[in-house]
């Protein structure tokens, strides 16, 4: 092809104005930021305007922050006592910990649960993968909250599992695993391992596997190929996979909620207590607040990551 | 009393008690039904550079992935350095490679990619540093060493992955196309250099390709394959001069063959009958051959020249010139026969903006020495 040194394209741009460049870059930029701030920023600054006033009997149940007394004087009230009660009073305190543990806990069980199960989908023979990614899909084509609710079954007193165990002689006395921690954590782990499957398994199906050949021809023994080469190269999707699980889970509310007993108490559970039954909106909203700043950490940590991550892809 | 036997040292097949370092008997390897390669034996031996050639799917990417150990023989053995290696796993051969794609791993930068096969053989740090340093100058890459992969360009990575593959001072190092990723320019360069890094360490190189010209050029042999067979094992030189077969022939450079059968032979002088050249054409060929045998006659187009009032070459073939490629360094020129056979020969263009001495169709006469000729039997 020839090239010319000037065609009528490059004309054509030199001779656009620079602004109306900026501009059509800025539509196409503007339109997630819109979505963003209209459907995240707004209603957060809502829940965060409700966290600074107080709860009223009224409808809605708080108080304005801004009042016109009249006479053009207009008053502004805040009120940061429900931060201090959250940090103050041990069972708000508790409750948000009590779930970053939860959730901490359960991820890390995804994690060595679904990884094992990510690189074996991802090394199966190319006709298997796809009918072991729908298994691992499927259960979403059933409802959440009937999973969770089938979970009951199994795990009661005389559920499937105690009647299981006291047939094949193991035990002679039902466990008792519902409306424990432990309920919580079997349904948790169950419902959130196909977040971290997916990306895990999207890593190690890209990774070049002559990287191990050549380890492997460096003299580097099977296990310590997977230390040195695979893991480092799947941890972002590690990472991925555990902020799938670990973001959702810090504010998990059915669960806990239909498998936990009175002592499992999430934040999640308390913010719906709060807003429902003790009708006490600033509370709550306080409550997701500081909910949502504790998991903004990790996530922008996140994003760093695989920005790093990313530049090393080849 | 017989003459013993010359052989040169950089010719260490010729030496009739020299244990090659590499034996491959029999070696085949199926998949499926496909035997990818069949029935390849081959003896290479210490500080040969050995090229492995042929187009793709020849299968000679597969039998050096047999020495590396990825690939384990459906039949026969393989013995390195005089040890059966034939079902030995990879991290456990003495042997290295330099991948095609170069595998450079994507997280750690080029020291560490050139310390990775030190450290799993837990050779000390102080001695590792030092062992990173030679290769980066070896390789002439000082510079280079903090950086990740996903910093260098392609040549350079190529040079990552031949210092990492040389860290460990294998005696043997297989190459699978070292140079396919390059650009021609600096192809060309890196070929003498790999022959003098070769030469400088008295590895034993086994390279694959499917370059002729870069086999060519840095080979000390050659095996021709194909479709998972050895056609031909020889130096460059003697590859191109006397191929054993039209594959041979055909593969390596261009070639005119044609087609004839054996008049008569005296001493070593041979006269065949060539209904394609019009004419009993000339050939030296010191085996016998049988009156009558059917052969292929193969000549470079190089060796064919003009005839002209001085000249009294042999095989003296009238024709008219078709078709004239110009080249830059050469002119290619194809020339008709009365018999319809095309001819090529090629002229150097030695005076810059000469007047073209020859132009279509022109008539010409053609002749080439009796001892430039090839003879393919079967």
């Amino acid at each position: 092809m020839k090239r010319f040194p000037f065609t009528a394209w490059d004309a054509g741009r030199r001779a656009m104005p620079l602004l109306s460049r900026l501009k059509g870059r800025g539509l196409i930029i503007g339109v997630p930021w819109f979505w963003l701030g209209l459907f995240f920023l707004l209603p957060f600054l809502f829940v965060l305007k409700i966290s600074l006033a107080e709860p009223a009997l009224a409808q809605p149940p708080y108080t304005d922050l801004i009042e016109v007394i009249g006479d053009g004087l207009v008053s502004i009230s805040l009120n940061f006592g429900n931060y201090v009660l959250l940090w103050d009073d041990p069972l708000y305190r508790g409750a948000l910990f009590g779930s970053i543990q939860i959730a901490a806990v359960s991820t890390l069980v995804c994690l060595l649960l679904g990884y094992p199960m990510a690189y074996a989908i991802a090394r199966a023979p190319s006709h298997w993968r796809l009918p072991l990614l729908m298994l691992v899909i499927l259960p979403f084509w059933t409802s959440f909250l009937i999973r969770v609710y089938a979970w009951i079954g199994i795990l009661k007193g005389n559920g499937l599992l105690n009647n299981f165990l006291l047939w094949t002689g193991l035990i002679d006395q039902p466990l008792e695993i519902l409306h424990t921690p432990l309920a919580v954590y079997i349904g948790i782990v169950y419902s959130y391992l196909p977040f971290v499957v997916l990306p895990l398994y999207a890593t190690l199906i890209r990774l070049d596997l002559t990287l191990l050949e050549a380890a492997a021809d460096l003299g580097c023994r099977p296990w310590k190929q997977f230390l040195l080469i695979t893991l480092p190269l799947s941890l972002p999707g590690v990472i991925a996979g555990g902020m799938l699980v670990f973001i959702p889970v810090v504010g998990e509310f059915v669960i806990p909620d239909l498998l936990g007993g009175p002592d499992t108490l999430m934040i999640g559970k308390l913010m719906w207590t709060e807003f429902f039954s003790n009708k006490d909106w600033p509370l709550a909203s306080s409550l997701a607040a500081v909910l949502l700043v504790v998991l903004i950490v990790p996530f922008v940590a996140l994003r760093h990551f695989e920005q790093k991550a990313g530049e090393e892809q080849p | 009393m017989p003459n013993p036997r010359i052989f040169k040292p950089e010719e260490p097949w010729q030496a009739p008690e020299g244990e090659p370092i590499i034996r491959i008997e029999n070696v085949s390897k199926r998949f499926g039904d496909f035997y990818a390669v069949d029935d390849v034996s081959l003896h290479i031996h210490a500080g040969e550079f050995f090229s492995l050639l042929g187009p793709s799917g020849c299968g000679k990417t597969t039998l050096l992935r047999m020495l590396a150990g990825f690939e384990i023989p459906t039949e026969g053995r393989i013995f390195i350095d005089g040890q059966d290696m034939t079902a030995v796993a990879p991290y456990e051969r003495s042997v290295n490679m330099m991948f095609q794609s170069y595998a450079l791993f994507p997280h750690m930068n080029v020291a560490d990619n050139i310390a990775f096969g030190l450290k799993q053989e837990g050779m000390p740090k102080a001695e590792r540093e030092t062992r990173v340093a030679e290769m980066l100058s070896l390789v002439q890459i000082e510079k280079l060493a903090s950086r990740k992969p996903h910093q260098l360009s392609g040549g350079q990575r190529q040079r990552v992955a031949l210092a990492r593959a040389l860290a460990k001072h294998p005696k043997i190092l297989l190459l699978d196309e070292p140079l396919g990723a390059l650009d021609k320019k600096l192809r060309e360069q890196t070929q003498f250099e790999l022959v003098n890094i070769q030469e400088r360490l008295g590895i034993t190189f086994i390279v694959v390709t499917h370059d002729q010209e870069e086999a060519m050029t840095m080979s000390s042999r050659i095996a021709l394959m194909r479709d998972g067979r050895v056609e031909q094992v020889d130096p460059p030189r003697r590859l191109y001069e006397y191929p054993a077969s039209r594959y041979a022939a055909d593969f390596i450079g261009s070639v005119n063959l044609l087609e004839g059968f054996v008049l008569s032979q005296e001493d070593n002088r041979v006269l065949v009958r060539s209904e394609e050249a019009g004419i009993d054409l000339e050939v030296i060929h010191s085996h016998p051959l049988i009156a009558g045998t059917p052969v292929t006659l193969a000549v470079r187009p190089e060796k064919v020249r003009l005839q002209n009032a001085e000249s009294s070459l042999p095989n003296r073939l009238r024709g008219v010139i078709k078709e004239i490629a110009y080249l830059g360094d050469v002119s290619i020129y194809h020339v008709e026969l009365p018999t319809g056979k095309r001819i090529q020969f090629t002229q150097s263009n030695i005076q810059a903006l000469a007047e073209q001495p020859l132009t279509w169709d022109e008539e010409v006469e053609l002749g080439w020495p009796a001892n430039s000729c090839g003879v393919l039997e079967q």
